[in-house]
């Protein structure tokens, strides 16, 4: 059994969340707490501004739910950079215990399963969970200077500049309907693509392992759900993803979205779609979220995958293992 | 695949993605990269005329002062954010040219200044153009071996 039953369903009481202008030229621009203007959200440095963005989400997100930083148990954080620096430091901000954890893009879910295990089985009664990316550290981290004049190829995605973070709370504390009711964690999967412009082929398989193994824990079907919202995929990835699970019985055509395909409206160098953990943290904490509190939507299994390489595995031409963690949030 | 099962890649999956794969548009690339790369070489020339008719420069000297017009040329534009617009939509057409060097050599120059002009700025300028340095004169040295034989 990988999944685990949040008997006494955790609550989403509010989220917080602030995205780049690109992205917020898209579906998410309307949601979102804090639109920014500039992508360096004031700050001299990249890393600094990605820090400056998770550590508003994570304010927000406790503003959000009216409380105050005393309340908050436990931040659960992670991010893209090297040693999850952005998360360390925007966590100095906090007077408040931290757990830092990575699973690259897959982190957002990842902090929401921990942050309702921990819940549910009574340690803490108020958990953040957060993560971002920025397009311009990510870039610099694992491919190019911005300013060297290559060409990006088709199959390539756009690291989202954003970040998110959810307050979550014991039941007992809050009156919100949005509660977290199970999660399965995921197993490193490894269909041996090597190419690192490819993230989407190398997470599919990983997203499908993760969303059958949930579906068969649960004995749920996938029209059981209103929506199964990927992270990262991106248009190519998600059709794999599709392909995947159609082989295996299982029909995802009308119900599956994914983070990435829909952040942006591809009109420069997007080609697949967004990417980075900040993708799925900036797409349900305020669009999806937003529905799930109008009751839009009522069951969401949020699938968030991420690619576990650095550079150093892909210079060594490793292939790259892929992660994808589930968590099953409903009206309740 | 998981587990110890890894090795047993799964040759099958690794053929159905490239199925998927966009196809390289060869021919529009070509094109673009004669069309840009043919600019800049005209720009070359341009001021090599200017050079050799105003200044009255000649041989080495000419050559020298239009590589370096051009080096100037691709620095300030990568300063600018703009040399990389137009790489995005050129093909190969201004890598190849000493602009496209200029640029790789002051791209990573601007995007690490922020660890220090030591370590930052220094160290990382010549992550993008060490290996064709390297490269550059190992393959020089060996024509020159050859040639010395002949």
């Amino acid at each position: 059994m990988q999944t685990i039953f949040f008997k006494n369903k955790p609550r989403i009481v509010a989220t917080g969340t602030v995205a780049g202008p690109k992205e917020c030229a898209g579906v998410v621009g309307k949601y979102v707490d804090k639109t920014l203007t500039d992508d360096m959200f004031g700050e001299s440095t990249y890393e600094k501004a990605e820090c400056k963005m998770l550590s508003y989400a994570i304010s927000r997100a406790i503003e959000n739910a009216g409380a105050t930083e005393e309340d908050v148990d436990l931040l659960i954080s992670g991010d893209l950079l090297n040693q999850i620096i952005s998360a360390s430091f925007a966590a100095r901000d906090f007077d408040v215990p931290f757990l830092g954890v990575y699973g690259a893009c897959s982190t957002l879910a990842e902090a929401f399963a921990l942050a309702g295990a921990l819940i549910d089985g009574g340690y803490a009664k108020r958990i953040v969970g957060a993560t971002g990316s920025h397009f311009s550290s990510a870039e610099r981290q694992y491919r190019y200077p911005l300013e060297l004049g290559n060409t990006r190829p088709p199959q390539a995605q756009w690291t989202v500049t954003g970040a998110g973070g959810a307050f979550i709370a014991d039941m007992g504390v809050s009156n919100s309907q949005i509660a977290l009711t199970s999660a399965t964690f995921g197993r490193v999967v490894d269909f041996g693509i090597t190419d690192v412009n490819n993230m989407g082929a190398a997470m599919a398989p990983a997203a499908a392992d993760t969303v059958l193994r949930h579906l068969r824990d649960t004995g749920r079907r996938a029209e059981d759900y209103d929506l199964i919202l990927t992270g990262d995929l991106g248009a190519l990835g998600s059709r794999i993803f599709k392909d995947l699970v159609w082989e295996k019985g299982v029909d995802l055509q009308k119900n599956h979205v994914d983070c990435g395909e829909i952040i942006y409206k591809v009109i420069e160098d997007e080609f697949q779609g967004g990417s980075g953990a900040g993708c799925s943290a900036v797409v349900f904490n305020s669009y999806v979220y937003d529905k799930l509190k109008k009751g839009e939507l009522n069951r969401v299994l949020l699938a968030a995958t991420g690619a576990l390489l650095s550079t150093v595995s892909s210079g060594q031409g490793e292939s790259i293992p892929c992660i994808c963690h589930a968590v099953s949030i409903e009206n309740v | 695949m998981t587990g110890k099962n890894r090795e047993n890649y799964n040759k099958n999956y690794i053929a159905y993605v490239n199925s998927f794969d966009p196809p390289t548009q060869h021919f529009k690339n070509c094109f673009r990269a004669f069309m840009v790369g043919g600019l800049i070489c005209c720009i070359g020339q341009f001021f090599r005329g200017l050079y050799e008719h105003a200044l009255g420069l000649s041989g080495d000297e000419l050559a020298s002062a239009v590589s370096i017009t051009l080096i100037f040329l691709g620095t300030l534009l990568t300063g600018l954010g703009v040399y990389d617009r137009i790489g995005r939509n050129a093909g190969a057409g201004s890598i190849v040219p000493i602009t496209g060097f200029a640029n790789s050599v002051a791209s990573p120059a601007i995007e690490f200044k922020t660890e220090g002009l030591v370590y930052g700025l220094a160290a990382k300028m010549f992550v993008v153009a060490g290996p064709i340095i390297v490269y550059g004169v190992l393959a020089g040295t060996i024509v020159g071996i050859i040639y010395l034989f002949l």
